[in-house]
């Protein structure tokens, strides 16, 4: 077993990123990415890693500096948070379309207005349809772990996406946590180099994202979907490889005392770890509850969330974001929509919580849970409510 | 040419045969195309310059016309022709 370190979680991604052999990084800094910036950036100052930092203007440029060099061939990397996410948005899908494998740290944090640095999910959730690989991760560890698997699953044959992986601004990024950090050799033998599937060179010219008009836009949307959506098969076999390598195990969707449960909570993220506490204080009252964590948001894992979930009599739904005038959180929905067709599933609740960084103890976990088993006459059934709001 | 089914594009829809959009007939977008009139036409090559597309080309006889495989109909030509010798007229 490797050795145990204690490092700030977003330091430890930037080393881990340095493990993986980057030709190239353009990253913007934004807090509360700006560690990763910092250090990747200073990994390069000092020699440690043979890369070109390219220190770009805005977020804009830092993703087509990304797509120039990844469809040169080069292995590359960037980070981002919030605004600089926002403002990354356009050049995602293109990012996905030209099926350039780049892999994206994301420090989530609250999008404007008001202005707000610290954590929650609205900065991901516009980004859900650009066609990217998007998983969360619960603590530092597993930021360590999925910055370096991402590169695998990115750059494998039958994927050709880009990925993000979306870690709490703050709640992690700003921990220091003990930690394995794999080393570079075995880092080595797990991620081989990156064999592009075109590359922008001279000698052989070709065309990237050209121009198609109805009578091909169709057929090239079906193709990302299904690229997409295929790619599920090749992350689970990276998280088979990785659980033999390094002894950690990966799923789609994470399970806690959620086989024998009644009541079912959800959450994304780093709330995952706060809401087991909730499940053992719950067990200890006698309450069936048990927790399941949603690791895997694109894909969706359609199968594993409905094993998950579907024997239990209620399920409370948590959201970090919103999605303004429509059916509640954005998770909220999807899981709704999943399970729409089953004959048999549970009664559904939605609390938004932990917006703009609001902190959530255990006692609000254990609150929401008492909240939907009081509802004894499921008057509150398929609603959403923002948990705490001052009224 | 047939067109492809999802299956069998590229990766990324990457073009790898250089020079091959000049197969794409952008002309297939036009609704109006136009006709030069050479009794009012005093070969300035104005259209030529203008043309946004580089289809206007010019005939050994000095005079003007579209290469209608690429010629969008945008009467650019038309707009800027000073004897008005060009006049967009709709296609059928």
């Amino acid at each position: 077993m490797a050795k145990r370190i204690g490092m700030e979680v977003a330091i430890a991604v930037a080393e881990a990123v340095g493990l993986c052999d980057i030709d190239m990084a353009a990253v913007y800094p934004i807090t509360p990415q700006s560690h990763i910036a910092e250090h990747l950036s200073d990994l390069v100052a000092d020699g440690e890693i043979d890369a070109e930092f390219v220190t770009v203007e805005s977020e804009h440029s830092a993703m087509s500096a990304v797509i120039g060099a990844s469809g040169a061939g080069a292995r590359s990397f960037t980070a981002t948070s919030s605004q600089g996410l926002m403002l990354m948005h356009e050049l995602l899908p293109i990012a996905s379309a030209m099926r350039l494998p780049i892999c994206m740290s994301i420090a989530n944090r609250a999008v404007s207005g008001p202005l707000n640095i610290l954590n929650d999910h609205t900065d991901i959730m516009p980004q859900r349809d650009s066609g990217w690989i998007s998983l969360f991760v619960e603590n530092g560890q597993e930021a360590i772990d999925l910055s370096i698997q991402a590169f695998k699953i990115a750059e494998h044959k039958d994927v050709m996406l880009p990925v993000c992986i979306n870690i709490d601004g703050f709640q992690l990024t700003h921990m220091v946590e003990p930690f394995e950090m794999p080393s570079k050799e075995e880092v080595e033998k797990f991620l081989p180099p990156f064999v592009p599937h075109a590359t922008l060179h001279p000698a052989k010219p070709v065309t990237m994202g050209a121009f198609a008009m109805s009578d091909y836009f169709t057929e090239i949307m079906k193709a990302k979907d299904e690229a997409l959506k295929s790619s599920k098969k090749v992350i689970l076999d990276v998280w088979d490889e990785w659980a033999k390598l390094f002894g950690r195990a990966y799923k789609p969707v994470e399970t806690y005392q959620s086989e024998d449960a009644e009541i079912i909570m959800l959450t994304m993220g780093s709330m995952g770890e706060t809401a087991q506490m909730a499940i053992d204080a719950l067990r200890a009252k006698g309450v069936k509850a048990g927790l399941v964590k949603l690791r895997m948001w694109r894909p969706f894992p359609f199968a594993e969330m409905k094993t998950a979930i579907q024997q239990a009599k209620k399920l409370i739904v948590t959201d970090r974001a919103i999605s303004f005038g429509g059916p509640g959180g954005p998770v909220f929905s999807e899981i709704k929509s999943a399970m729409y067709a089953e004959a048999c599933r549970p009664l559904m609740y939605n609390y938004i919580y932990g917006l703009g960084g609001r902190d959530v103890p255990v006692g609000d976990f254990i609150g929401m849970f008492e909240k939907v088993l009081a509802d004894t006459e499921n008057k509150a059934v398929d609603t959403y409510e923002f948990w705490g709001v001052r009224e | 040419m047939a067109l492809k089914t999802w299956k069998e594009l590229p990766i990324g829809c990457v073009v790898s045969d250089p020079g091959s959009a000049s197969e794409y007939h952008t002309g297939s977008w036009r609704s109006q195309r136009p006709i030069w009139d050479n009794a009012k036409c005093i070969k300035c090559g104005i259209c030529y310059v203008y043309c946004p597309e580089g289809c206007v080309q010019q005939t050994e006889d000095g005079f003007f016309k579209a290469d209608l495989d690429y010629c969008k109909g945008c009467g650019i030509c038309s707009h800027e022709c000073w004897p008005r010798a060009i006049k967009m007229v709709e296609e059928e």
